[in-house]
């Protein structure tokens, strides 16, 4: 069975469409980084440090009163949120102290006698700590970051590093873009899910440029951007049946993983169709730009206008 | 059959083997005894996100471990002095780690500072200005090099001392590790009282014996009127009526006479006069004897039992107590009894710990976790297995011989390290899944474009294996950076995604380049196949 064959679409050619498009996407993530970094974002307590409880009543909790009196005893903003399935809530309070979680549930024992409730989790984050994990994960990604493009650059050369770390970039902008719109909550899983879409579009990218590779050498009398399209073409199918089966799967989290990894799960599914995107339009698309910089050869943009 | 193909047909069996024998304990619950002498008996472990538990990162006070010590070290030179008879007008700690003496004479200044530097040769002399008031001021500091040393110590035997804690509250498969300088990582899976717990691993359990302080009341002194040597602690009691407890202040000696160091042994017993709790403690020999002269010379005094700060009881001494026994009795249930023989006989931490975090997760979460997880899993590989067959036909079953085979080895891997499964892990696997069948694809397609160009099916194999081998490589180091990445800086969830990434990675690779490959041959060796199912 054939789903996708001889296609023969001009993929460097729509590169102005593509790069504004992930230009707008890019910028949307860095604003998304920039919040990070200011703690404005919907930042995770493992990094903003705080406490968070996640409690299963037996009846029905009146949310602005549980709201009042659990700001009104801890004398900080408190957030609130129902959970799907059951009477359950999750109580968020930013930058508290140790025992803020014990301090919860008391007021829920007090104030709602008649509703008893079981503590699903809880968690207790000091400061130190998120400022830890949040330098740690800078360097994680960091180094990630410089091991990929150091194994590129050795691998093929210089500018299909570059492509690859813009491609990998972009995603990673994309999805912090996306969690930052959607507000979902920045946390350890989301870094894993980013890390982790990142060496999956490097994947895809390396593919691409693996046949652009072999076709420099094989269809010498070739335009550049005609072997560039030719290339991205040829492994068109690979990359759309290998999206498919991966997003089978993490779909599959997505609908039925439960709530813990709802949002993780969400992560690589959106991450998926993004690497997808961005080895396409966005990894082969600037290696050829570069490699018209260099003068080799024109685009055919260029040779027209003249 | 050619030989090349035999050998690889024994590589996998072997492995196949090998994974179920590794697997076993974690799929059998009751091994035979026969088995545990021979056979592997690591299982694979839940992350506290499956089965509940509590995580918990403490933060040892290292400073003042070292400003203990410095105490400690005064109150030795001002012993020391008092027997030797020589006037001294004060002796106390400056700062976190430096110590200041105040001579009446420059004679006896100068022969106390040979003493103390060769009795302690860490602590250096710093030159001060004058000699104010008449008085020859001396002080000591101590080296940068013996203060860092203190203080890892202190992390060390404060480790030791939270794990005797913990092994003998009983929790199963506990984790205990230092993490950075002066960080204590504790996992403890299944804990239903995280609350106790804490409680117990937290507290310093600093047990000082100390005399109360009869002439001074509490209530009327104020605490800028209290004698250099005194101090005021609460007393926890409670009122007969209410049974509420409050703090009574109470004034006492600030010297232990006796400290939780010399203890031997606590037990708890119950009192059979009134059926309380209380803690009966041994003392070794020297605290025996200590209590011995102490007690004999002050009876009709109050003893004031302080734990931490608190003092749990004064009783009065009625008479000498000779034989090193003594009880604690105070305002507590029998957990708590129970709980504070354990700190007393696991020793006091070297320095009070702080939870900077404690992530605890409800057995009932955990069980829906896995429940959950089991399901998506199964949901996924169950559509991926369907489209390949659906998409590739006859080279699509051979796609998800591969994928089971590689699920079954990473299994048996992980197994074999004894790794920890957290939720993130499943997920890892899950993703493993869609990736694994991604190698094939990227052969298939290759095989196809073979096809297309008028390859027999055998050379289109061949072909397509060779030239993708490249590209599948190049896929996995790719992959395999991030994991090691990830392994390396994440802990509990996250290190569990990166081990089964990194392990399903190394898997596939072997799975994708031999096993698939093996079927193929196999059958090309025995049929003539004339047109491939693709």
């Amino acid at each position: 069975m054939q789903l996708i064959s001889n296609t023969n679409i001009d993929f460097i050619g729509k590169r102005k469409v593509s790069f504004v498009i992930s230009s707008i996407i890019a910028i949307i993530g860095l604003i998304g980084i920039l919040q990070i970094a200011r703690n404005s974002a919907n930042m995770g307590i493992g990094f903003s440090g705080g406490t968070s409880v996640q409690l299963s009543f037996t009846h029905p909790i009146p949310q602005e009163k549980a709201r009042k009196l659990l700001t009104d005893h801890l004398l900080r903003e408190v957030n609130l949120q129902e959970i799907k399935g059951g009477n359950r809530i999750l109580v968020k309070v930013g930058k508290s102290g140790a025992d803020v979680s014990e301090t919860i549930t008391a007021v829920f024992s007090k104030e709602f006698p008649g509703n008893a409730f079981v503590v699903e989790s809880s968690t207790d984050v000091g400061p130190s700590i998120g400022n830890k994990l949040k330098t740690d994960t800078l360097k994680a990604v960091g180094l990630s970051m410089i091991g990929i493009i150091l194994y590129i650059a050795w691998r093929f050369d210089f500018k299909f590093g570059v492509g690859a770390i813009a491609a990998t970039l972009h995603d990673v902008l994309a999805m912090v873009a996306l969690f930052y719109l959607m507000n979902k909550e920045i946390n350890l899983l989301f870094i894993t899910a980013v890390l982790t879409i990142a060496g999956y579009s490097l994947t895809d990218t390396v593919v691409v440029f693996d046949r652009i590779r072999e076709n420099l050498h094989k269809y010498v009398d070739d335009t550049k951007e005609g072997l560039f399209n030719r290339s991205i073409n040829e492994v068109l199918p690979r990359t759309v049946i290998t999206s498919l089966t991966t997003f089978l799967a993490a779909i599959s989290l997505f609908l039925f993983g439960g709530e813990v990894i709802h949002d993780f799960a969400l992560a690589l599914v959106a991450g998926i169709i993004i690497a997808t995107y961005s080895s396409i339009f966005i990894a082969s698309p600037i290696v050829a730009v570069l490699e018209a910089r260099r003068g080799g050869w024109e685009l055919a943009e260029r040779a027209r206008l003249k | 059959m050619p030989k090349s193909i035999s050998w690889r047909i024994t590589i996998i069996a072997f492995f196949v083997l090998l994974s179920f024998l590794y697997l076993t304990p974690t799929l059998v619950s009751n091994l035979p005894g026969w088995w545990t002498g021979y056979f592997p008996k690591d299982k694979i472990h839940l992350g506290l996100d499956l089965q509940g538990g509590t995580h918990l990162v403490m933060k040892v006070d290292t400073q003042k471990a070292v400003e203990g010590y410095i105490d400690l070290i005064a109150s030795d030179l001002e012993d020391s002095l008092n027997v030797r008879r020589i006037r001294i007008h004060q002796i106390n700690r400056v700062g976190e780690d430096a110590i200041r003496l105040a001579f009446y004479d420059q004679n006896s200044a100068e022969n106390e500072a040979q003493l103390i530097k060769k009795k302690y040769p860490e602590l250096e002399q710093i030159q001060i200005r004058d000699s104010e008031g008449g008085m020859v001021h001396l002080e000591f500091r101590m080296e940068k090099t013996a203060v860092q040393d203190r203080k890892d110590k202190a992390v060390a035997q404060a480790l030791e001392t939270i794990r005797n804690r913990i092994d003998q509250f009983g929790v199963l498969e506990p984790v205990i590790q230092r993490e950075g300088i002066d960080h204590i990582v504790i996992q403890l899976p299944g804990i239903t009282d995280p609350k106790r717990a804490i409680e117990l691993i937290g507290k310093t359990a600093r047990l000082e014996f100390k005399l109360v302080d009869e002439n001074l009341s509490a209530s009327s002194s104020s605490p800028y009127a209290l004698p250099d040597d005194a101090e005021i602690l609460m007393e926890q009691q409670s009122s007969s009526a209410t049974g509420a407890v409050q703090g009574v202040p109470i004034v006492v000696k600030k010297k232990a006479i006796i400290t939780g160091d010399l203890l031997t042994d606590a037990q708890v017993k119950i009192d059979s006069q009134n059926n309380e709790p209380y803690v009966a403690i041994d003392f070794n020999s020297t605290g025996a004897r200590l209590f011995d002269q102490v007690t004999a010379a002050n009876v009709g005094k109050r003893f004031a039992i302080v734990l931490d700060g608190n003092v749990y009881s004064a009783p009065v001494i009625r008479e000498r107590i000779s034989g090193g026994s003594a009880q604690i009795s105070g305002n507590f249930n029998e957990k708590e009894a129970a709980d504070l023989a354990i700190v007393l006989r696991a020793g006091s931490l070297p320095a009070p710990v702080k939870i900077v975090q404690n992530v605890t997760v409800g057995p009932s979460i955990g069980e829906d976790s896995i429940s959950k997880g089991l399901m998506a899993g199964g949901i996924g590989v169950l559509l991926v297995v369907l489209f390949m067959v659906f998409y590739y036909r006859m080279a699509g079953l051979v796609a998800n011989f591969g994928m089971v085979l590689n699920v079954l080895f990473l299994l048996g891997a992980l197994a074999a390290l004894g790794a920890t499964l957290t939720l993130p892990g499943i997920a890892a696997i899950v993703l493993l899944v869609g990736m694994s069948v991604d190698s094939n694809v990227l052969i298939f397609e290759r095989v196809k474009e073979e096809i297309r160009l008028g390859c027999t099916p055998k050379m289109s194999i061949d072909a397509g294996y060779d030239k993708a081998f490249l590209t599948v490589m190049d896929s996995h180091v790719t992959t395999l950076i991030t994991a090691a990445v990830l392994f390396q800086f994440g802990t509990g969830p996250v290190k569990g995604f990166a081990v089964s990434l990194s392990l399903g990675v190394i898997i596939n690779l072997f799975t994708t380049l031999v096993t698939t490959k093996v079927v193929f041959d196999s059958a090309f060796s025995r049929f003539q196949i004339r047109r491939l199912s693709i």
